[in-house]
């Protein structure tokens, strides 16, 4: 479509009475005053010009800034939207591909051990660390009111409700989703999951399916491990370093619990299992660049799986909330 | 190497889908990824028997042609049947048992690094579950008939260019396909290796006679490919004697992506086309 700059039209008219002007009787043969009027006119005029030219150019600049601000808006509006689509085709497929043969399921064993066992490390080192953090921080600040025999109740609760499941999450994602990513990204710039389609094999039932249903079922667990260590944690830090009694931490630490708190933190990392598998595969899956998109691939993936275990942990507990209103 | 001795499985019974016509068929296929067409109204076709190599310069759409025919692209426009099934708007579910019947030998390999040569020769067999016994039984003679029984418990990371590109033939091989497509299987190797990939090559094409098509921008592998035959005597490549070449062996070129030869070795060098003199010089 062709583009109109209105301060052009202003300019050719302009440019039409400069050449008018150029074209009209001789100088010489008008009086003084006149004369000196039409010299200034015959600098003002190329003045007028060249202002208006500089003017029109920054007007075009302006346009075409704005132009290519809304071109740049529009491309990534469109790439944001075309990527939560296949992401969601992706993730779909993959999630219903349990219910169609071939299902493989040695591959769903591999992945529950690389996933639930090789993450048990890390989620009982953070468990521990951040029940401990907790149970001191938490026994500060109540010895202020002279409560601090509520220390374990805090940390039970914290833990098993919010803690538990996002810290797990998050740390699952930061050492499986990068894994996933890598691993799959290399696989598609090697050309090995064209090798495995042209041998016939589907790569999202043979590598993604088994992600993400070994993701789901092994968080759930790690989680369950998390909660535990932390209360542990929470416990030694009260009994050793805050002099406190631990049966007394633990009595709180049960006692308080009830059924919808246990329901919150048992939901949250079967959401949050799909989400790092699912966003780590898909991130893997379509890596292009060579070893710099594996790269790109991996950061992306944990970041976005990060993020989205955050955010999508604020829905849950919203919706948890008013769903047990009653019961709490 | 024993010819006889490999591949003793029987040979592959046609599948009743299969048309006596080409056994693949591009007509007007055109493929643009962004920016400018990386093929533009391709149309030709194998007939079976028939060893088909495909040459042309470095990225002029060689292998996105190689993965058009067996569906792991797909066309923007054209028609393209494999065993006379249209492909071009196939489900990928349906393709994979399509995908079964032939034969991929990719650029660089492409095995599993994770898994033994064993495994990755027998990947298609692990996945439709075969006894183990008939597994090593067939890797084992997949593997003599590129030559490399010793390697049948490395990892793909421990071996040569040219041993992975022999593993892939015979991951390629194993259940002796319908149609064979090699993606510059000598690329980046040293002449020695080359001749020894080409040699298996044209042994695959003299013992089984399956239809192929065969990427490559090296000339010398290409003539060699249409002047020799394999000789089931000595187990080794010979040459055919002067003047004659192999029927079945014939020549395609692409240049910008289309297609602008399409045919026999003598017609080959003797084409008026610029490009084509251009090239085999």
């Amino acid at each position: 479509m062709a583009k109109s700059y209105p301060l052009m039209s202003h300019i050719d008219t302009l440019l039409q009475f400069h050449i008018m002007c150029s074209h009209s009787p001789p100088l010489w043969n008008s009086s003084p005053s006149k004369r000196r009027e039409k010299c200034l006119e015959g600098i003002r005029a190329p003045c007028a010009i060249l202002s208006l030219r500089a003017a029109a150019a920054l007007s075009c600049i302006s346009w075409s800034g704005d132009q290519m601000a809304l071109e740049t808006i529009d491309k990534t509006a469109k790439y944001i939207v075309l990527t939560v689509q296949d992401y969601s085709l992706f993730a779909w497929r993959a999630l219903m591909n349990l219910f169609h043969p071939p299902i493989y399921w040695p591959d769903f064993l591999i992945q529950s051990d690389i996933i639930g066992v090789g993450s048990l490390s890390i989620v009982v080192l953070s468990g521990l660390s951040t029940g401990g953090v907790l149970a001191l921080q938490s026994a500060a600040t109540l010895s202020a009111f002279g409560a601090t025999a509520v220390t374990g109740q805090f940390v039970s609760l914290t833990m098993i409700r919010e803690l538990g499941p996002v810290l797990t999450g998050v740390m699952v994602s930061g050492r499986n989703a990068s894994s996933m990513a890598s691993e799959l990204g290399s696989m598609v710039v090697t050309e090995q999951i064209d090798a495995m389609r042209a041998l016939g094999v589907d790569p999202l039932r043979k590598l993604v399916t088994p992600r993400i249903y070994s993701s789901i079922a092994m968080l759930f667990f790690l989680t369950i491990v998390a909660d535990a260590c932390g209360i542990l944690g929470g416990g030694a830090v009260t009994v050793f370093m805050n002099n406190q009694n631990g049966t007394q931490y633990f009595a709180m630490a049960w006692e308080h619990l009830r059924f919808p708190d246990i329901v919150q933190g048992l939901v949250k990392p079967l959401f949050f299992g799909y989400i790092l598998s699912s966003i780590g595969c898909f991130y893997g899956m379509r890596t292009s660049g060579g070893t710099q998109g594996v790269g790109r691939s991996t950061i992306q993936a944990v970041v976005t799986a990060s993020v989205l275990i955050i955010f999508v942990d604020f829905l849950i507990t919203q919706v948890l909330l008013s769903l047990f209103a009653g019961w709490m | 190497m024993d010819v006889n001795s490999a591949f003793t499985q029987p040979a592959p019974v046609p599948s009743p889908a299969e048309e006596p016509g080409p056994v693949v068929s591009f007509r007007n296929v055109s493929l643009t990824f962004a920016g400018p067409p990386v093929l533009q109204d391709i149309s030709f076709s194998v007939a079976p028997g028939e060893t088909r190599i495909l040459l042309g310069p470095a990225g002029v759409g060689k292998s996105v042609l190689l993965k058009l025919t067996n569906g792991l692209l797909r066309p923007d426009e054209g028609s393209i049947r494999l065993f006379g099934e249209e492909i071009s708007h196939m489900p990928e579910q349906s393709l994979f048992a399509l995908r079964l019947r032939t034969g991929m030998v990719f650029q660089e390999g492409a095995l599993f690094d994770s898994l033994t040569v064993r495994d990755n020769v027998a990947y298609q067999l692990i996945q439709e579950q075969v006894a183990d016994e008939e597994i090593d039984r067939r890797v084992r003679e997949a593997l003599h008939f590129v030559g490399l029984d010793e390697t049948f418990k490395f990892f793909p990371p421990s071996l040569s260019g040219g041993m992975r590109r022999r593993v892939a033939i015979a991951r390629a091989l194993i259940r002796q396909p319908e149609l064979l497509l090699y993606d510059s299987p000598t690329g980046g190797l040293d002449p020695v290796t080359s001749t020894t990939i080409i040699e298996l090559i044209v042994k695959q094409r003299d013992v089984y006679h399956s239809p192929s098509l065969l990427v490559t921008h090296r000339l010398q592998d290409a003539f060699t490919m249409c002047t020799h035959r394999f000789d089931a005597a000595t187990g080794g490549m010979i040459s055919l004697p002067k003047g004659q070449t192999d029927p079945n062996t014939t020549f395609l070129m692409l240049s910008e992506g289309r297609l602008i030869f399409d045919g026999s070795l003598h017609e080959l060098v003797h084409s008026q086309i610029p490009f084509v003199r251009e090239f085999l010089q």
